[in-house]
């Protein structure tokens, strides 16, 4: 059925009242099923192991997050997270389809087939959504470095990373926003909102270092990707920035010793890939 | 404000002269098939009319994101993922239409919100139904919200214009969500056999409760004539009804499935489709909070509520706190 | 006036004091922004970031404004006629009025 052309008793007419606050067009952006298209892979092993870490961060934090869909604070949250959510999703399927395509393999053989330690996410994106204060924190910790990252990453020898990135960025730019908007608004807000916050932050920040730690493949990257130990120095400098507007502070709490990167993750991992892939792995060989 | 008296179905008023003014004025919109608007003179059956059913509708939306929801995080691609997210956060969005809609009577949204998780509203009794497999995400999709457009359409020309303007809006975002529903299903009705068992099976559990969402027989009613009367509701329950089934009776050979209705026919001399009897004992059961999941989704919106609170809350005293500052500046 | 005006009811309560406002979307360069309907939020800077996730997550607008409902003047309905009586019956004000110059070019 369409509700755009009329069949009989004129049910489908709209009216022009409200047709041009109401417009509605595709727009213009890069796509994943546009970078499956493409006939360029990434040139070395390396560059797609890179895009896969990317891939699996943006997913397994989407991943997360989609769970505040119908439980969120107030119905405009709801829908606030809900497109965080998908522009994360999004990240991560041009990342992955990107990665994939060094391997033969799609974004989907990567999401649902792989096991555990062949998962690259950061234990940060694995940490559980616990309260509002807890997503936000994660968020705002998160949004400043995929900002910061993003934003090198225009400037990648690799123009479907530095591609990907440009559309991400926009995109970042936003969640990075609605972050500080939060953490301003719980900070200051009542007793409560900045206790919850304090506990929000001393909880995820051990999880902070491993945002940061260069690994071997690095140096095989020159010139396509920053160094993740580059990107810290800017991103205290920013983070302090919001929480002192905020009236919090970075805690005085030890880092985790975390290797995402080489397969060694939380013990959440593998309660949210059981959950994300069970349907997919009842079925091998199906489409959908 | 007037005294109205119920007699026979029909309104009179003990009226004000103002009252009768405005009446008559009410009543000249409405004969012209125009629109009233938020501050119009409106009898006050007609507010409290539209008042339930577009909360109603509201909360129908915001209860229906629960079903979806749930598969979410198990969707079976990310390409479907997506679209799943995309529709369920529509939802939401469409709930804050009708909210925002409902609110120009003079009912605020807390209200409302209240009402609902007090159990003192309705809401659409088919999100009482639990979404067990995947393959229901393509019957929602395809049979539910089918009939939520089918019945939704005609309601774009409703005689209340935020209603209708909400309307146009829903109905223009959720052409895609019945498209994603079929698609769904086609998928695995040209999968293999265990995804084409689970199709039937989700189609066979939602054919009827989707053809109960029109409502009661026109017979058994009350509301719809007052309602049409108004220019509210255009097409009787089972015009509308029977209009549907004669859509996905013809898009189900796509599908190369079947509909749970061994009665299902055209009647020519009637131009009518003949369904099956629909079991309304069990339909008014789930009315009354006897479906296999009315606990479950009120108490998931209740705790949605009270854990929001401390947030609500504190953006709020964030507001004061940031106007206090700027006066004291001024 | 013997109505209520709805719109001026106590909608500041809502939501724990997040007060409802009217959101107002460009849909492209050269238009005018035109009402798409309201929300709720706790202060303005929310408000338009809700706007924008509420009502262009289509690419409906290239611009959006919002305004607390309360702050909203409007015309009395029920002088509706004494309102607008005025500009009827003066079709001097429309290019239509003039018939005599009809069919001369450019004017």
């Amino acid at each position: 059925m369409s509700t755009s052309t009329g069949t009989d008793h004129s049910l489908d007419s709209f009216g022009d009242a409200t047709a041009s606050a109401t417009r509605v067009t595709p727009g213009n952006a890069l796509r994943p099923e546009d970078i499956a298209l493409q006939d360029t892979a990434p040139a070395t092993e390396a560059i797609a192991q890179y895009a896969l870490r990317l891939g699996d961060d943006a997913l397994i934090y989407a991943q997360r997050n989609a769970h505040w869909v119908s439980r969120g604070p107030e119905l405009e949250e709801d829908i606030a997270l809900g497109n965080i959510t998908l522009d994360q999703l999004g990240h991560a399927r041009s990342f992955l389809t990107y990665a994939g395509k060094k391997w033969g393999k799609t974004e989907d053989d990567l999401a649902y087939w792989r096991e555990e330690e062949e998962f690259t996410s950061l234990h940060l994106v694995e940490q559980p959504n616990g309260d509002f204060a807890e997503t936000t924190v994660r968020g705002l910790f998160l949004a400043i470095y995929q900002h910061l990252l993003y934003t090198r990453l225009l400037e990648s020898s690799d123009r479907t990373l530095a591609a990907i990135s440009a559309k991400a960025l926009k995109e970042v730019d936003y969640h990075l926003e609605h972050a500080e908007l939060w953490t301003l608004r719980l900070g200051q807000g009542t007793e409560e909102s900045a206790r919850r916050m304090r506990r929000a932050l001393e909880k995820l920040w051990p999880y902070v270092e491993e945002l940061f730690q260069d690994e071997p493949l690095y140096e095989e990257l020159e010139g396509v990707a920053p160094r993740p130990s580059s990107l810290r120095e800017e991103w205290d400098a920013r983070l302090a920035d919001i929480l002192e507007r905020a009236g919090l502070a970075v805690p005085e709490v030890p880092y985790a010793m975390c290797f995402g990167r080489r397969g060694e993750h939380s013990e959440h991992l593998g309660y949210i890939l059981a959950e994300m892939q069970v349907l997919a792995r009842k079925h091998p060989g199906a489409t959908w | 404000m007037a005294v109205h008296q119920e007699t026979g179905g029909h309104l009179t008023a003990v009226q004000s002269p103002e009252d009768a003014e405005g009446q008559a004025r009410f009543d000249a919109i409405i004969a012209e098939d125009s629109r009233i608007e938020p501050r119009d003179w409106m009898p006050e059956a007609y507010r409290k009319s539209l008042t339930r059913q577009m909360s109603q509708h509201a909360h129908s939306e915001i209860i229906g994101m629960q079903p979806e929801a749930n598969w979410i995080t198990r969707a079976p691609s990310l390409k479907r993922k997506s679209i799943l997210i995309a529709k369920v956060q529509d939802e939401a969005g469409h709930g804050l239409y009708l909210y925002s809609a409902t609110e120009t009577l003079g009912t605020d949204r807390d209200t409302l919100n209240d009402q609902l998780l007090a159990g003192r509203a309705k809401y659409s009794s088919i999100f009482n139904y639990p979404a067990r497999t995947w393959a229901d995400m393509g019957a929602i999709g395809w049979l539910v919200d089918g009939a939520a457009i089918a019945n939704q359409v005609p309601l774009c020309r409703a005689s209340y214009g935020p209603y209708g303007r909400a309307m146009v809006r829903i109905c223009k975002e959720e052409s895609f969500h019945q498209r994603q529903g079929f698609e769904i299903l086609l998928e695995l009705a040209n999968g293999t056999e265990a995804q084409r068992k689970m199709a039937q099976d989700a189609i066979n559990r939602f054919y009827a409760p989707a053809l109960m969402m029109f409502g009661p027989s026109d017979n058994d009613s009350p509301n719809s004539k007052q309602s049409m009367a108004w220019n509210v509701k255009r097409f009787s329950n089972d015009d509308l009804r029977q209009r549907f089934v004669g859509m996905i009776a013809e898009q189900v050979k796509v599908l190369g499935l079947t509909l749970p209705d061994p009665e299902l026919r055209y009647d020519e001399e009637t131009g009518q489709w003949i369904h099956m009897e629909l079991d309304w004992d069990e339909f008014n059961r789930v009315i009354k909070g006897g479906g296999p999941c009315n606990a479950q989704r009120m108490a998931r919106r209740r705790e949605a509520h009270e854990e929001g609170a401390w947030v609500r809350e504190a953006a709020a005293a964030y507001a004061r706190k940031q106007q206090e500052q700027k006066e004291q500046v001024a | 006036m013997t109505m209520s005006t709805p719109q001026d009811a106590q909608h500041n309560a809502s939501s724990a004091g997040w007060p409802l406002w009217e959101v107002f979307v460009r849909s492209s360069r050269g238009l005018s922004h035109v009402h798409a309907g309201s929300l709720h939020a706790p202060d303005a800077e929310m408000a338009v970031r809700n706007a924008r996730d509420l009502y262009t997550r289509r690419n409906e607008g290239v611009s959006l404004w919002v305004v607390r409902s309360t702050d909203i003047m409007t015309s009395d309905p029920e002088a509706k006629d004494a309102m607008f009586e005025s500009p009827k019956g003066k079709d001097y004000r429309h290019a239509t009025y003039y018939t005599k110059s009809e069919g001369v070019k450019h004017l």
